[in-house]
């Protein structure tokens, strides 16, 4: 199959102590949905920027529609389509003038243009508010502008980072539909970031979790999930008390891979429903009191949690996490 | 063909705004309409002196008070910039084919038109106030033209500050800590032969004052036409060189981000 993206070791820092890109390599298949899933600051958007053209690695090559970033970017340019993080629009402007001027900037001029943008906002939902200044549009409405916008010029890879972030679960619906609608029924090629799991889970042939820099794992989300061993336990504790827990837990054949965070203990069992017992013995003879335990079958967050070594949700809020 | 396109393009984003609220323009009027009013009653007596030759002070402020306008207002042309950068529509520029050139010269040429209704503005305005254009439209129209070519340096000027510095606070300064110097540094407000020997040596190489002395022999006195035509050229050239630094500001952006 085509590879339509290509990253090799793309690394980059911001001096004086970040380093963003710690060694990033992927490959997305022509035609797919490819997730890069990870807590802010973990490296997405920076590679993201690297593979639009918008930013510069400091080593390492990459190839997006089967041109070289670094020694062509203007081709990619116009191959690429690119939704960011933040509304792309401007907001004093209509939604039509919007559409417009992007596509002058692609040298889309005259009729078409004109024809083009129309069937556009029809194609979005925006046909009624064409000609409402963008700063009078409801958040769904301003992403839908974003992602009509880049999808103007007729790309054949699109970059959408972050595309729901700060959106009501409806309109996140809508937009997962469409782009799925995007890789099913166009062939496009989509590189998505997100922090959320589900939407990787639903969206992403492949995806990879990337972590301080560097992707720690990549795969299909079924394969990710079948490497992990059994059944996620989380159990939580009354009082912080490592030392007994992790003694307790020691005695427990059934459990693997225990992983104490605070008052949370995680762990994974072949078949949970008969672990859960042994445990709460293992913690009666040691005198640690749980005040809840729950079973689940593995999910990504596990993946994280396996990989990153920390749970998904600390990363997410951890201090030293640089937002890039 | 394309980079004039995309450059239009960009200057009727900015026009658009404008026609949609033009009330804008009375504000951006109120300081010149200010400095015009203030200074000419707090001078008057300036033509007085001797050694001072010919006309009212209006007649010699007129120009001045037009260059500094020409100044203050291409100064906040990068503050569309820094909006764009912080909402997002900047990066989605840079990540298209665009031309880098036409997102400066669109927005340089909105500052430079905005210039040009300004500068007719207090030239009426003066003109009401008893002022005697000596030069007529001709002149009028090279008071015109130097202006927006001033405008149009400092528009540029204040794009490429923006770019690289991101942050309105910075463009505020650069502008206060710009605008006054280079007008007191000039013969804006005080006759050449009045002023201290080093401040006119420094306007030699002033442009706000290569534009006072153009548009003044132009418009209010008897054309000097090696004067304005050697000043016309410098501020060309000042023009074209400030827009390069402008569009070169973009790569330095990319290189940070």
């Amino acid at each position: 199959m085509e590879t339509a993206i290509e990253a090799r070791e793309l690394r980059k820092s911001y001096p004086p102590a970040v380093t963003a890109l710690d060694g990033v390599s992927l490959a997305v298949e022509a035609g797919t949905i490819f997730g890069l899933l990870g807590p802010n600051g973990a490296g997405k958007s920076t590679t993201v920027r690297v593979l639009s053209t918008l930013s510069r690695p400091d080593s390492g090559s990459a190839r997006v529609a089967g041109i070289d970033v670094l020694a062509s970017p203007v081709r990619v340019r116009h191959a690429i389509g690119v939704v960011g993080q933040k509304h792309g629009s401007d907001p004093e402007a209509t939604g039509r003038e919007n559409l417009v001027l992007q596509g002058e900037f692609y040298g889309i001029t005259g009729r078409g243009l004109r024809r083009r943008v129309a069937e556009s906002l029809e194609r979005f939902g925006l046909g009624d508010a064409a000609d409402r200044k963008v700063k009078t549009y409801s958040g769904g409405m301003q992403r839908r502008l974003d992602i009509a916008m880049g999808l103007l010029h007729r790309p054949r890879v699109l970059f959408l980072d972050e595309p729901t972030t700060g959106l009501d679960p409806e309109a996140r619906a809508d937009m997962w539909r469409e782009i799925e609608r995007l890789a099913a029924e166009e062939l496009m090629t989509i590189l998505i970031t997100t922090h959320y799991m589900d939407e990787a889970d639903r969206l992403a042939s492949r995806l990879a979790i990337i972590d301080r820099g560097r992707v720690v794992v990549e795969g299909t989300p079924d394969q990710l999930k079948s490497d992990l061993n059994g059944d996620a336990i989380q159990i939580e504790l009354a009082d912080r008390d490592d030392a007994g827990a992790r003694e307790a837990l020691a005695r427990v054949e059934e459990i693997a891979e225990v992983k104490l965070d605070g008052r949370t203990v995680r762990a994974r069992a072949q078949d949970g429903a008969a672990a859960i017992p042994a445990v709460l013995g293992a913690f009666e003879v040691h005198g640690v009191k749980a005040t809840s335990v729950t079973l689940a079958r593995p999910s990504l967050d596990d993946v994280y949690l396996r990989y990153a070594g920390r749970a998904f949700s600390q990363a997410h809020t951890d201090p030293e996490e640089v937002a890039v | 063909m394309t980079p004039l396109r995309q450059s239009w393009q960009v200057a009727m984003r900015n026009i658009r705004v404008f026609m949609r609220n033009p009330a804008y323009l009375g504000m951006t009027l109120t300081q010149p309409i200010i400095w015009l009013l203030l200074f000419g009653a707090l001078f008057k007596a300036v033509v007085r002196i001797p050694g001072f030759h010919g006309g009212s002070y209006i007649d010699f402020l007129t120009p001045g008070i037009i260059v500094m306008l020409a100044v203050s207002s291409a100064g906040w042309t990068g503050m569309g910039f820094i909006e764009d950068i912080h909402g997002g529509v900047m990066d989605r520029q840079l990540v298209s084919p665009v031309w880098r050139g036409a997102l400066n010269a669109g927005t340089v040429a909105y500052a430079a038109l905005m210039i040009v209704i300004q500068t007719v503005l207090i030239v009426l305005l003066a003109l009401a106030l008893g002022a005697n254009y000596t030069g007529g439209i001709g002149g009028v129209l090279v008071l015109i033209l130097v202006a927006a070519l001033l405008g149009a340096t400092f528009a540029s000027l204040s794009n490429g500050v923006a770019v690289l510095a991101r942050q309105r606070e910075a463009l505020i300064g650069a502008v206060t800590l710009v605008l006054l110097p280079l007008t007191f540094l000039s013969t804006a407000l005080m006759q050449e032969s009045l002023v201290p020997g080093w401040i006119r040596t420094v306007a030699k190489f002033n442009p706000v004052n290569w534009a006072v002395e153009a548009g003044r022999s132009a418009a209010m006195q008897r054309i000097d036409w090696g004067l304005v035509g050697s000043r016309i050229g410098f501020l060309a050239a000042l023009t074209l060189v400030s827009a390069m630094f402008a569009t070169r500001a973009f790569a330095k952006y990319q290189r940070s981000l």
